[in-house]
Order: structure tokens, then sequence, then C-alpha cells
């Protein structure tokens, strides 16, 4: 039986989820503040919350120093494609795992999760190297193939656990009435998955637009995506905060405005199978 | 017939000559502030007058140092120029990883640049990067604070007058605090800072023979003083404060004295970014009176990585971007005030440039430190603020850290002093020194 909620509680909830969701939410409103103040009021102390002078110059300088759109495209193909290419290979193996496991499938999927561990220092130079040799650095391809694989092990964990919700017998009655492989994953597996799959990919597309190690270190001047646009803003010796600001709210907008649009699936599907 | 087939060989070889000059583009790395930024902007007049395109990857210094790094030593040949600073100029130089600039044209004028910066760009005699500015470390103070405390800053002042001034010029209720100096764990930031006050003090890293020598008394009594000092006067945290702390902290008014970079004199007096612009001077870093001022010298400079394909063209890039006449173009553009400080001597000779107010002190600054003798004792090492050797930056990171504990009062300076002689000795010999 379902526990009553008095309206108090629930305005305490709401008030509480609120708050918490402010704290949450308050460096990226910081830095979407920043980035319209000068470099003055950025290190104002007392900051200056509302009450500065709003202005547009940081996006102008970023503008015209920057080729944001090429970042930008970059970042698209480069976390599109890494996902897109993962979860064509994680959704047979995860199906694999999920319906038709060996006694070696747990020990694989824990030691898909080890290599998550590994500090990614540890292999720069080996990736380097053979990047070298195949002619992969400062490419979107190599970018592609990194970061596909980097985030393989959480594709196929996501995808693993949406599928064990999934009966076995329906999978089992689409190959009584003679459905191939093929078909069994493609027409009676995916679409069942759907959400799973979804906030696979919405999870995936972020991991992959944020990561900043591999992006840093294997582009140069053509490949570079949104992370090294933001990284060219950083400075040691220097104080240009509203300029970085302004360069991080260009970079966080677009993975910011798509999270907005798709949170409801994001949500549906990762409390997928969590309520029986 | 035949001299009109001559010409159109002729002409088709001049066209694909230049359009093969057209297609060359140079990448270069670089680390993102206000000297370099402006290069960028300025580059046009580089591609108008030689047709090469210049390609920039900007990144912050850390990143920048690691990035270059692992390209070099991997030789992937991603940039054809790299941005990089006096530390590593001598150890790639000495590696047979950069490109001599041994042959630069007659109108560059090498014997122009100034003495410190090309010799701690070079090895063996060797130049191996060109200077794009160069920094040393200097007194930048409040002189309306200064004047209500009723002292009178010396050019050359002394580490006791700069304690005693600190004290006198801090008002906790006003939050103005006497002092402000990097103490933020990192080689190059409250590492480099701490090493270069040490040298006043007659320490030194290391001894003829490669020892670490924190146990000495001069170590002793250089973080003792430096702790002392900014208890008293410094800012709440300045164990966490680097450079962009601290400039903030100067710019708000909140400092009475700042102990940094030289290239921050433009920004604290410049009034769109500094509430206290119009009340700032300059004097030399303070000594102890041993002979050794506790001012640093650092270089950025233009170097291009060995087995670079366009070794030609990329010479070209550094001889235009470290010239006379690009300084002058920068003047014309952004005035005086704003063109690449430190590199060369002519610069200084020029009544143009003798107007700007931090222009004598900084060159004074940069005369006064000698990488080549950085210390009162003799030392092995090469470098005023770090030691020109390959394992410095991991080592110094770490004592940095220890003695940033000790600056926050998570333990002792005898402890914090304990720690750094043990990791730099345990660390010296894995190296085989």
């Amino acid at each position: 039986m379902a526990r009553a909620v008095t309206p108090r509680r629930k305005t305490i909830n709401t008030a509480l989820a609120w708050a918490v969701g402010l704290i949450i939410f308050f460096p990226i409103l910081w830095t979407i503040l920043t980035s319209f103040k000068t470099e003055g009021d950025a290190i104002a102390y007392p900051p200056k919350f509302l009450f500065f002078d709003w202005t547009l110059e940081n996006y102008a300088i970023v503008q015209e120093r920057s080729d944001y759109m090429r970042y930008l495209w970059n970042s698209v193909v480069i976390a599109g494609g890494s996902t897109l290419l993962g979860v064509v290979i994680a959704v047979p193996a995860a199906w694999s795992m999920a319906f038709v496991p060996s006694k070696r499938t747990k020990d694989i999927l824990m030691w898909m999760l080890s290599t998550k561990m590994l500090p990614a220092v540890g292999v720069l130079y080996p990736i380097y190297l053979m990047f070298i040799k195949l002619g992969l650095l400062d490419t979107r391809i190599g970018l592609v193939i990194v970061l596909m694989l980097i985030n393989l092990p959480i594709i196929v964990w996501m995808l693993y656990t949406y599928f064990k919700e999934i009966p076995g017998e329906i999978l089992e009655a689409a190959r009584m009435d003679g459905a191939t492989l093929k078909s069994e994953i493609l027409y009676v597996l995916t679409p069942m998955a759907v959400p799973g799959i979804a906030s696979t990919i919405l999870l995936n597309v972020i991991l992959a637009w944020n990561e900043a190690f591999w992006t840093l270190n294997l582009t140069a001047a053509k490949a570079g995506p949104l992370t090294a646009f933001i990284a060219s803003y950083s400075s040691p010796e220097g104080l240009f905060y509203a300029k970085l600001s302004a360069a991080s709210t260009m970079a966080i907008a677009p993975i910011l405005i798509m999270g907005w649009f798709s949170q409801k699936q994001l949500v549906r599907g990762l409390t997928f199978g969590a309520v029986k | 017939m035949q001299l009109t087939i001559r010409t159109l060989l002729g002409a088709t070889a001049l066209c694909a000559a230049a359009g093969f000059a057209q297609a060359e583009t140079l990448t270069i790395a670089t680390v993102n502030n206000g000297d370099m930024i402006r290069m960028q902007g300025l580059t046009e007049d580089f591609t108008a007058k030689t047709g090469i395109s210049v390609e920039w990857v900007t990144l912050e210094e850390n990143v920048l140092r690691q990035r270059v790094t692992t390209d070099i030593t991997t030789k992937g040949g991603q940039f054809d120029i790299m941005t990089i600073g006096m530390y590593e100029t001598p150890i790639w130089g000495k590696n047979g990883w950069l490109v001599p600039l041994n042959d630069l044209s007659a109108d560059y004028d090498v014997a122009d640049l100034l003495p410190a910066m090309a010799g701690g760009l070079s090895y063996d005699g060797t130049l191996y990067a060109a200077p794009f500015y160069g920094e040393s470390s200097m007194v930048m103070y409040r002189t309306d604070l200064m004047e209500k405390a009723g002292l009178t800053m010396p050019d050359a002042p002394t580490w006791d007058f700069i304690r005693e001034a600190a004290a006198k010029m801090t008002d906790r209720a006003n939050d103005v605090n006497g002092i402000c100096l990097r103490g933020k764990a990192g080689w190059g930031e409250g590492g480099a800072f701490i090493t270069a006050m040490s040298n006043s003090f007659g320490a030194r890293w290391f001894d003829e023979n490669w020892k670490p020598t924190f146990d000495s008394a001069a170590w002793h009594d250089t973080l003792t003083f430096f702790k002392g000092m900014m208890d008293e006067s410094g800012p709440a945290g300045y164990a966490t404060n680097g450079f962009n702390e601290n400039l903030s902290l100067f710019q708000q008014g909140k400092c009475g004295m700042w102990i940094d970079a030289t290239v921050a004199a433009s920004f604290v007096t410049n009034p769109k970014d500094s509430t206290v612009a119009d009340h700032v001077g300059f004097a030399l870093a303070p000594d102890k009176g041993l002979g050794k001022r506790s001012n640093w010298l650092w270089a950025w400079a233009l170097a291009i990585p060995a087995g670079s394909s366009k070794v030609d063209a990329a010479k070209q890039f550094i001889e235009w971007a470290t010239s006379k006449s690009y300084i002058e173009l920068v003047a014309s553009k952004e005035g005086w005030a704003n063109v690449p400080p430190g590199a060369r001597t002519s610069l200084y000779e020029n009544p143009e440039y003798q107007k700007v107010p931090f222009a004598k002190m900084t060159l004074d600054s940069i005369l006064s430190a000698d990488p080549l003798h950085p210390t009162v004792d003799p030392v092995p090492y090469v470098g005023v603020q770090f030691a020109a050797i390959p394992e410095f930056a991991g080592i110094a990171t770490d004592v940095s850290q220890e003695f940033a504990a000790a600056y926050a009062g998570q333990q002792t300076v005898d402890e914090a002093l304990a720690k750094a002689q043990k990791l730099t000795a345990d660390a010296m010999e894995a190296a085989g020194y």
C-alpha cells in the first residue's frame, strides 16, 4: 500500500528538491552569469550576482578569436560517432551476455569494467605511438575509435542491465515463429529496450562530449572538439575568467539544451526496471 | 614557338611554386596569455609577407607542456613550432630534440637579444629557442598605502624592510593585506617563488654533488621568514594563492605589496581592470644582503622540433615573431605598453618605451638575474627558480606541496623540510645522480 503523503510533507519535499537542484545547477548558472560580466566584475569581491553591467563583449571576443563552429562540429561528430559505433557493437554483446550467458559472462563483465579503473595517462604513450603509426593523430576518426573503446564497457553494462529485464520467453517465442538472430535483435529486442538504449545513447553522448584527456592529447589544429576550445581560454597567468566563462557557456550550451529536452527519456531509461 | 612553350612552362612552374608557397601551413602550439593572443591576431601580417598560413593550437600552460612533451618525445610531428620555456629548452636542446637556431638572418640581429635570455635558451652555446617575451619578478606596491605607512620604498629593498612595511600596511579591518605572495603548490607557482626567494637567503636546491640541501640553515631561514611574514601580513588562505589569485587581490586594492612576474605590471596599471592603477610603484625584488636578489628569470620562446619537415618556413615565422619589426608592429597597433617585453636590448633603448612606467624596473630585474650563477654558493645546475634537469618538475611539485602544507599549518616548517630532503634525495638517487 502506498504511503500517504501530507500536503505539508509534499511542500517540504518539493522545496528540498528545488534546493538540491539549484545547488547542483549553481556552478553552471555562475559560469553563465560571469560570461556576461567584464573581467573586473568577474573577480569582484563581494561577488556581483545580478547587478552588474551586462555585456556581450566576451562572446564577441571569443567569436572573433576562435572558429567555434569547427570545434562544435568536431564535438558532434566525435561524441555522436563514438556513441553510435559503441551501441552497434554493444547491442549484440549485451544480448549474448543477457540471454545466452556462459559461465565466464560475469567475469568478462567485471573485466570490462576493470579497464575503466586504469588511469588514462598510463596508456597515453602506447596509444600515441599507435596513432602516429596509423596516421590517426589529430583526426576525428581516431577520436571516435578511442572514445568508443573507453565508453564501451559502460554501454555494454547499461544495455546488459536493461536486456536482463526483458523476459527471455518473448525472444524464445520469436524464434519459435522463425525469427533469425538478426530479426530477433532488430525487431523484437530493440523495440522493447528503446528507453534503455535511448538513455544509454544520451549518457554516452554526454560522457564523450565532456571527455577532456584524449581529446586534448590526441588533437592539434584540426580535430579538436569543444574541450580544446575551452582549454584555449584557460590561463594561469592572467585573469580571463569572463572570457573563459563565455567559452564554457558556448561549449556546454548544446549538450545542456539536448539534456533539457531529453530529460524525460533519460530519467525513464535510468530508472527502467528499478521498480517491479 | 619554342619561346612560347618555354614561357608557358616557366609560368606554370611559377604558378605551381606560388601555389605550393600558398599551401604551406605551419601549426604552432602556444600558451594562452595576452602577448601570445596578440600575436595570433597579427599573423595576417606574416601571411601577407610570406604566403605561409598559420594554424594555432592554444592551450593552458600545464596542458601545453604535457601535450608538446608527448609529441616531441614520440616524434609525433604534430607541431612545426612549439612555445616552450627556459626550463625545457636546455634539456631538449641537449637531447637533440630541437633544431638549432644558429643560422638566423643578419637582419634578425641575434646579438640584440638580452644576454640573460639568450643564455637561458641555449645549450652548450647554441641557441635552441628564440625569446618571444621575457620576464623576471619584482615588487609591485601601493604608493598611497606606503605613504600612509610613513615609509619610502627603496629601489632595491631588503627582505627585512619588506616585512616591516608589510606589517605597517596591513589593515585587517579594511581587508588590506600588507603583502601577497604565491603559496600555491606547483613547481611553476609557489615552488618558483620560494626557490627564487631562497637564492637570496643563501640556500640552493643541490650542492655541487647533486645532494639536496633542505637540511641547511639557509632553507630553514627562508621558510620560517616566509611563513612568519605571511602569517602576520598575508591574506587568509595564502597557501592556495597563485599568480591569478594574487593579481585579483591586488587589482581590488587588497594587497599593499605583491612580488611576482614583471608581466603583471601591465595588468595592475591598466585602469580598465585594476582599481588601483594610479597608485602602483615598482622596485627590485628584495635581498638579504648576500649578493643575490630573489627575482627569477623566465622566457616564453619559440622552438622548432627536430625532424620537422617545415624548418625553413618555421624559421621564417620565428624571425618574424621575435624581430624588432614585430615589436614596432604591436606598438603601432596597440601602444608601447603592450609590446612583448624582456627579449631585446633595443627595446629598452627606445625613448618611446622608456616612457612606460615599468620598463626600467623590468629591465633592471631581468639584468640582475643570472641563470648560470643563480645562488650564493656554487651549484651544478642552470636556472634561477628551477634546476634545468628533467627530474626537477616532478620533484619540485612534491616539495612545494610539502611547503604549502606547512604554510597552511598542517605541519611544521621543520617537518616540511625533512620530508622535502628525503623525497628529493630518494628521487635523485633513483634517477642515478
